[in-house]
């Protein structure tokens, strides 16, 4: 019993951050129908940024660990919106009307050269999140759980209220599903479909900085490479969900966190033991496989050739 | 108002529209009748900046607005209803609606307008909650028209409204049309019930392979025999 709970528990952490992530990707696909693939490396960019200013500032600002946190964080969020922003439009928008493969390779061009840039900058090594959150340990029913996993939790819940709402209650919201369903139509109603995507991927941006601050705080090191398993398995859930489905993105994330952790903990008694717990890559691609075989629309999805 | 000198718009190597003349004065009800194909609708979504011509003028209030976008038309007062409706299918009626008012920032004034719209077509009031996709046909129609309205256009471009539609509601849509120019909104109306589109308006042009190959005032089109015999089915 304890046991599913504690894979409960962390898969919830996990598909939390899997789900912010796939929010970027689902975002763009679903006003561009581009696979933005330098969004897994703009999530890393997040996590490096933040580490640097953490690390500046415990070194020489003496303020208290927790400002320091938050403005770590800020920074990082900050950072992220521009280096989408400028994703888009240094590298797709001059694509907008290539055939699609264009901006499709262009986006894996980008994701490399992202990488580089972060190991010029940062190296090569493996570079640790700094000590400046006190871990609590609580018990629930038999498992363990920290106060680290806690606010991850919550506060990817609370972004993802909070984007739910802008989506659906605000007038740039409105103008983004206007805008996602025809960008010729979005532009007699006064809409500029350029502004709506640029928002679009500083929204992504954001969300995915959050991410890599999670993943660096929560379960290790920060590396120029990080980026790319994220980027995939955020991508997984995405498609899980239904690839250019908002809602679809932030079920897949924490469905396929929940699947993942599963997996792991119960693999060794799955298969006697021949298979442990580092198996558990196997299990996100497996069900990428699996959804594209057999319901390529996703959970949530109903899009293909909706568009007006 | 506006006026269009020596427009062509190609698609790739099919010349649709073939160096055009038309003037709208402020205020008229004009319209543009033709055959399928007669590049009617390639006229009007250029007039809305949905296509890029490949030559020639458009001066709207003495200002070329030539390869502008649809959107900075708008901000401009130039609305257009495509042809096939083209709502948010998937957005509720009432945000189809407060789409239509997504340049404008008078937020009282925009409620107002809604309100009004309300008034206007009940049948929208009724269905303000539900997902636009679900409305018929003809509610469809009123829909994309009311939407437009809602951005208080200068000129508004009409294609096809009655396409698709039972002939009671052509009627209605036509008596709309009707309203909104007596309330002072100048119009360009694209039809190809040749027939109602003279009977409301005031001044015709005739169009023909890309070409303008008539125009006058409309009366004096329903009594043109070569229009009754083409157009009319007399
Ligand atoms: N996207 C396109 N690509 C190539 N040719 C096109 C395209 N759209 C229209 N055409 C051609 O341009 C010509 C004019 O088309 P247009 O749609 O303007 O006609 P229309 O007068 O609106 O006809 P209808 O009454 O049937 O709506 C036609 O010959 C059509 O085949
Ligand atoms: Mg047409």
């Amino acid at each position: 019993m304890d046991i599913f709970v504690q894979q409960l528990i962390n898969g919830l952490v996990l598909g939390s951050i899997y789900a912010l992530i796939a929010l970027g990707y689902t975002m763009v696909y679903g006003i561009l129908e581009l696979i933005n693939f330098a969004h897994g490396e703009v999530t890393m960019f997040g996590a490096m940024i933040c580490l640097a200013i953490l690390n500046a500032l415990l070194l020489h600002s003496g303020l208290p660990p927790l400002l320091i946190l938050g403005i770590g964080l800020v920074g990082a969020i900050g950072f992220c919106m521009v280096l989408g922003y400028a994703l888009e439009r240094i590298a797709y928008r001059p694509l907008r009307h290539a055939p699609r493969l264009a901006p499709l390779i262009t986006a894996i061009g980008m994701s490399i050269v992202l990488q580089n840039v972060a190991m010029l900058i940062w190296g090569k090594k493996f570079l640790s999140f700094p000590d400046i959150i006190p871990i609590q340990r609580f018990t629930i029913a038999g498992a363990n759980i920290t106060n680290l996993q806690i606010v991850i939790i919550l506060l990817a819940i609370l972004i993802m209220i909070c984007l739910w709402l802008l989506i659906h209650r605000t007038r740039l919201g409105r103008a983004m599903r206007a805008t996602a369903q025809s960008p010729e139509l979005a532009s007699l109603m006064g809409i500029n479909p350029n502004t709506i995507i640029s928002a679009t991927f500083m929204i992504g941006g954001a969300l995915g900085a959050v991410a890599g601050v999670m993943v660096n705080a929560y379960y290790g090191p920060a590396h120029y490479t990080m980026g790319f398993m994220l980027g995939l398995k955020a991508f997984t859930a995405a498609v899980l969900g239904g690839i250019g489905n908002i809602t679809g993105a932030m079920f897949g994330g924490l469905l396929l966190g929940l699947i993942e952790s599963f997996g792991a903990g119960y693999i060794g008694q799955l298969t006697g033991g021949f298979m442990g717990s580092n198996y558990q890559h196997v299990f996100a691609f497996f069900v990428l496989i699996l959804i594209l075989v057999f319901r390529p629309s996703g959970l949530f999805g109903e899009r293909v050739g909706e568009r007006a | 108002m506006l006026q269009v000198e020596n427009l062509s718009v190609a698609y790739g190597a099919v010349n649709a529209v073939k160096s055009i003349d038309l003037q709208i004065a402020a205020g008229e009800l004009v319209c543009l009748i033709g055959a399928n194909g007669a590049g009617k609708t390639t006229t009007l979504k250029t007039l809305g900046g949905m296509l890029k011509p490949q030559h020639g003028r458009i001066e709207y209030f003495d200002q070329s607005i030539c390869g502008l976008p649809s959107h900075e038309l708008l901000q401009r007062g130039i609305a257009l209803v495509p042809e096939g409706r083209g709502i948010f299918s998937r957005l509720s009626v009432r945000e189809n609606l407060q789409l239509g008012a997504y340049s404008r920032n008078d937020a009282a004034g925009i409620t107002q307008d809604l309100e009004q719209m309300f008034t206007l077509f009940p049948r929208l009031a009724e269905r303000a909650g539900q997902i636009a996709g679900t409305l018929s046909g003809g509610e469809q129609q009123m829909l994309a028209i009311a939407r437009a309205l809602m951005s208080r256009p200068k000129l508004l471009l009409l294609d096809e409204p009655s396409m698709g539609l039972a002939p009671v509601m052509v009627q209605k849509i036509f008596q709309t049309i009707r309203d909104i120019a007596a309330a002072g909104v100048t119009i360009l109306l694209v039809e190809q019930n040749a027939k109602l589109a003279l009977q409301i308006s005031q001044r015709g042009y005739v169009m023909e392979n890309g070409r303008i190959t008539l125009t006058d005032a409309a009366p004096a089109l329903l009594a043109n025999p070569q229009v009754q015999h083409a157009y009319l089915g007399g």
